[in-house]
């Protein structure tokens, strides 16, 4: 696609949650760039794209993906975690610190960066280390690091533990509005735990780790919070305790959102029996009485995003005891449809659906992403919302096959994925 | 429906059991030494009766013992699912002893080697005489009966059995079809 | 008896055993039980037959026991000891296997520090796999000789079967593979379970998990009990703050004579072993040969492994 050209998306089911849109439309692009959505008049030269029968919608964010690089290439690349992405429709990605070297300083989000103009296919957007190293100990330079190009910090993967460190991210933050993201697993309590703690880690024999672990780090934050003032965010909430934190601080008027990821309210910890690694992460799958909680924290909106917590591994990683495993789950590819069983299951509409995936996910990180508003990026995702299909770890398009969603049925295929107007990703014809 | 014959009734099976034990008290010189051995499970049976007729025929009570050779078969790999095993009962001391080993029925000769392969385990009898109720032919071994009360040529696709019915013990020859 | 039948390939866990492949592997035990008392102690069962002894954790017991089992069924024996150093680092596993597979073993028995090891073992090689204790999560032939052992005493306790035996398991439940596979096993014979331990030692939702009831005083929990198990309470659980001291843990926990007077008064007294004596178990209890059976044990875990040797190499397990 030549720049300058014009492409023309015609007929879809056009849902554009930001702008309380849902009908059926055409959107017009120009130049990268969304035109008009509606009936517009067609320059003669216009490429069309057909979406009769498709759901026309803005890119999605994902705002928790761990790429792996630089430092574990072994396990993933910007290249490879982007083309999963633009498979599974989405456009824009946090891309999480716990690189090697860690993203910490300046120079290293230069690189993100400079990689994913490279060998990017779609938007990547570095999170930078709250702490040096991820020790949770030194902060590193929020303001150099925002201007390098970061849009929030977190040293996911950790968890700053240390009550004075977070107090003062929170703080400092403040300074820019930066948008802090937790990890919030209390180490102590996690120790030497590997699954959630319940009558299945009771029956495998798998040490546990209890939903306090989490919910006691959140409601320390949201005094902190409280202290402070910063904005505050829980990554890959997971549990009824945190959820309910989250929500009372809301209702106190306090800067504190979540994001949950699909597996935690589309599994519970049985998906670990015969003690599969692929269901490994952390925070781990949690009790069917958490995933209760998070689809209630959906359907009344507590819940601001919905991310992946996309983390690729090599096999060797995961082909191992499963106390040895290595935590994580890839995500970006399952996202969409197992996110559309929350409309088919009635808890949300999919204009709520897509809109945690979405302008939501990209105001808390403030980028100009997620909506189909003439003037911004033409960052489109056009799927066959009802397109029943069968995941299957084998034919994923990034380089890990480490999905708990193995086969499992699934109903939303993407068709065909544009970012800035540019077709990354086309379903291939059999 | 598979096809039975019975080719010793009730009755028939007794009285064979009756010439059987009188044709082996009759060789009988040292019955001080004499031990009747049967191999688990239908040679159990036939040693239990013949040791009653023997009993009563020598006038003394002679030992009896019951040998399981499921541990001992050559043929591990090939034994139906899930053998019964029952545990080898010879609390006796055989050494030196005239043994009388007794099995049902006498077919390819694989239980007898084991049950002789067994019983050396417990110790070295000074003789061993095979009695069986029948010996119904298609040997593998070189094995052959001391004492058979019967004598037949049943094919390899039939089974000569020793069942219990409401007349009691009697032997059947069923058509089978063997999974080779 | 014929209904007793043996389905299985591999022997994992005493989850989802059922009550007729327990009784299977008790009356083969009873056969071997008589190999082990003669004179040539050896039968020729599986000649022929590699076993491999894979111990990622030490344990002379149970490694010795699979090896006199084998070797009594003219199998050849062969002990791989892998340091547990280097199983840490977690590619020792994926790389035994290939060495494994090489081998070409019929059964390949496994003792591992991590739970699910086997599993994983299974999954990936074509030997049959004997679960010889994983992590916390199971050890089947342990709790089939403790079943055993059990069975052997009901006469005594004036019972034909399991139906309502009231079993009290006491101790460091959490970390205990003993405990959850004889909670699984007793229970599917039809016994009560009950756990009986400090709060610390009792895992979550364990009620549940194991349908047992869990007392958290001695007193209390074998009160009444037909058969008392003793777990073994590692040193290291006082540094990780799960009991403040071995004086504190066996004044409340340990099995005293006093204690085991609540019990039924033909009560037997069991302990996996290594016992540690003055911290679960008093001396005069574990020397008492009236009520502790504990010898017996071992002697019965031999036949048990002969029992499980066998049904693993008969065709009726290949399902």
């Amino acid at each position: 696609m030549e720049p300058g050209g014009c492409i023309l998306i015609k007929g879809g089911r056009v849902v554009d949650p930001a702008n309380n849109l849902d009908e059926t439309a055409d959107v017009l692009i120009e130049n990268g760039v969304i035109r008009a959505v509606g009936r517009p008049e067609v320059p003669s030269d216009c490429r069309i794209i057909d979406a009769d029968g498709l759901v026309v919608a803005p890119g999605l964010v994902d705002m928790h993906v761990h790429l792996r690089e630089p430092g574990y290439e072994y396990k993933g690349t910007i290249a490879s975690g982007t083309r999963s992405a633009a498979a599974g429709g989405v456009t824009s990605v946090a891309a999480m610190p716990n690189t090697r070297p860690v993203t910490d300083d300046p120079s290293v989000v230069g690189h993100v960066l400079d990689k994913a103009r490279v060998g990017g296919v779609v938007n990547v957007y570095p999170v930078g280390a709250i702490t040096k190293g991820l020790k949770g100990v030194e902060l590193t330079e929020f303001g150099l690091m925002l201007e390098a190009g970061c849009v929030a910090f977190s040293d996911d993967g950790a968890t700053v533990a240390d009550a004075g460190v977070m107090r003062r991210a929170l703080e400092y933050a403040r300074a820019f509005g930066a948008l802090i993201i937790q990890h919030a697993e209390d180490p102590s309590l996690v120790s030497e735990g590997c699954m959630n703690e319940g009558v299945t880690s009771s029956r495998l024999g798998l040490p546990g780790i209890p939903a306090e672990s989490e919910s006691i780090m959140v409601d320390r934050d949201i005094r902190l919070v409280q202290l402070t003032g910063g904005r505050y965010h829980v990554a890959h909430l997971s549990t009824a305790g945190a959820l309910e934190a989250v929500a009372g601080a809301q209702a106190k008027g306090l800067p504190v959102t979540c994001e949950v990821a699909p597996h935690h309210f589309s599994l519970t910890e049985e998906a670990v029996n015969g003690y599969d690694t692929y269901a490994k992460m952390a925070p781990p799958l949690r009790s069917e009485f958490d995933r209760k909680a998070l689809l209630e924290g959906l359907a009344r909106g507590t819940v601001s995003a919905i991310a992946t917590d996309h983390a690729p591994h090599d096999e060797d990683s995961k082909k191992v005891e499963f106390c040895c495993a290595a935590n994580g789950v890839v995500g970006l590819e399952t996202l969409l449809p197992v996110s559309l069983e929350l409309v088919a299951g009635g808890i949300m509409t999919l204009s709520q659906c897509l809109a945690l995936m979405t302008w939501k996910p990209a105001r808390l990180l403030g980028i100009q992403r997620g909506v189909l508003t003439p003037g911004f990026p033409a960052d489109v995702v056009l799927f066959d919302l009802m397109e029943a299909w069968q995941v299957d770890s084998g034919r994923l398009h990034g380089s890990a096959r480490n999905t708990p969603f193995h086969g499992r049925k699934v109903r939303g295929r993407v068709k065909k994925t544009l970012v800035s107007g540019k077709i990354v990703f086309e379903e291939e014809k059999y | 429906m598979e096809h039975e014959t019975t080719i010793l009734s009730a009755r028939e099976t007794l009285s064979t059991l009756d010439a059987l034990a009188a044709r082996l008290a009759g060789t009988i010189t040292r019955p001080d030494k004499r031990v009747v051995v049967g191999i688990r499970r239908g040679g159990a049976i036939v040693a239990q009766l013949l040791r009653d007729r023997l009993n009563h025929l020598l006038g003394r009570q002679l030992p009896l013992g019951f040998l399981d050779i499921s541990f001992y078969r050559d043929d591990l790999n090939t034994v139906g699912p899930n053998p019964v095993v029952a545990p080898t009962d010879l609390e006796m001391d055989i050494d030196d002893k005239r043994i009388v080993l007794v099995d049902d029925v006498l077919f390819t000769g694989r239980t007898i080697r084991a049950g002789l392969n067994a019983l050396f385990d417990y110790g070295r009898p000074e003789r061993v005489d095979l009695l069986v109720l029948v010996d119904r032919g298609c040997r593998q071994l070189p094995i052959q009966p001391d004492f058979a009360g019967l004598v037949m040529n049943a094919g390899r696709n039939e089974t000569v059995k020793l069942v219990t019915g409401p007349e009691g013990w009697k032997v059947v020859l069923k058509q089978v079809k063997r999974a080779s | 008896m014929s209904a007793n039948h043996w389905n299985r390939k591999h022997l994992l866990s005493m989850r989802d055993i059922g009550r007729g492949e327990i009784l299977s592997i008790l009356d083969t035990a009873a056969s071997f039980r008589e190999v082990n008392h003669r004179d040539i102690k050896k039968v020729p069962t599986l000649r022929g037959k590699t076993i491999i002894n894979l111990f990622y954790e030490n344990s002379t017991r149970t490694r010795t026991s699979f090896e006199l089992a084998g070797k009594r069924m003219s199998a050849d024996v062969i002990n791989m000891s892998v340091a547990s150093s280097s199983v840490k680092k977690g590619e020792t596993l994926i790389d035994t296997l290939a060495t494994l597979q090489a081998m070409n073993p019929d059964v390949v028995v496994v003792r591992h520090s991590e739970s699910g090891a086997q599993e994983f073992l299974a999954r990936n090689l074509n030997a049959a796999i004997i679960n010889a204790g994983d992590g916390r999560h199971a050890h089947p032939t342990q709790a089939l000789l403790d079943i055993l052992t059990i069975h052997d005493h009901l006469p005594n306790m004036g019972r034909e079967d399991f139906q309502g035996l009231k079993v009290a398991i006491c101790g460091d439940i959490l970390h205990s593979r003993v405990a959850r596979s004889n909670a699984q096993g007793l229970a599917t014979m039809g016994a009560e379970v009950r756990f009986v331990g400090p709060p610390t030692l009792i895992p979550a939702k364990v009620e549940e998990a194991f349908n047992v009831k869990v007392f958290h005083r001695m007193e209390e929990g074998i009160a009444g009990v037909n058969v008392v198990m003793m777990l073994r309470l590692q040193q290291e659980r006082m540094a990780k703050a799960y009991v403040p001291s071995i004086r504190e843990y066996f004044h409340y926990w340990g099995l005293t004579k006093q204690r085991l007077a609540l019990a039924s008064a033909t009560a037997i007294v069991m302990h996996p072993g290594p016992m540690n004596r003055g911290v679960e178990i008093a001396s005069e209890v574990a020397d008492d040969l009236e009520r502790s059976v504990i010898l017996k044990q071992v002697a019965n875990g031999l036949a048990i492994r002969m029992a499980v040797l066998y049904r693993l190499c008969t065709p009726g397990s290949r399902s």
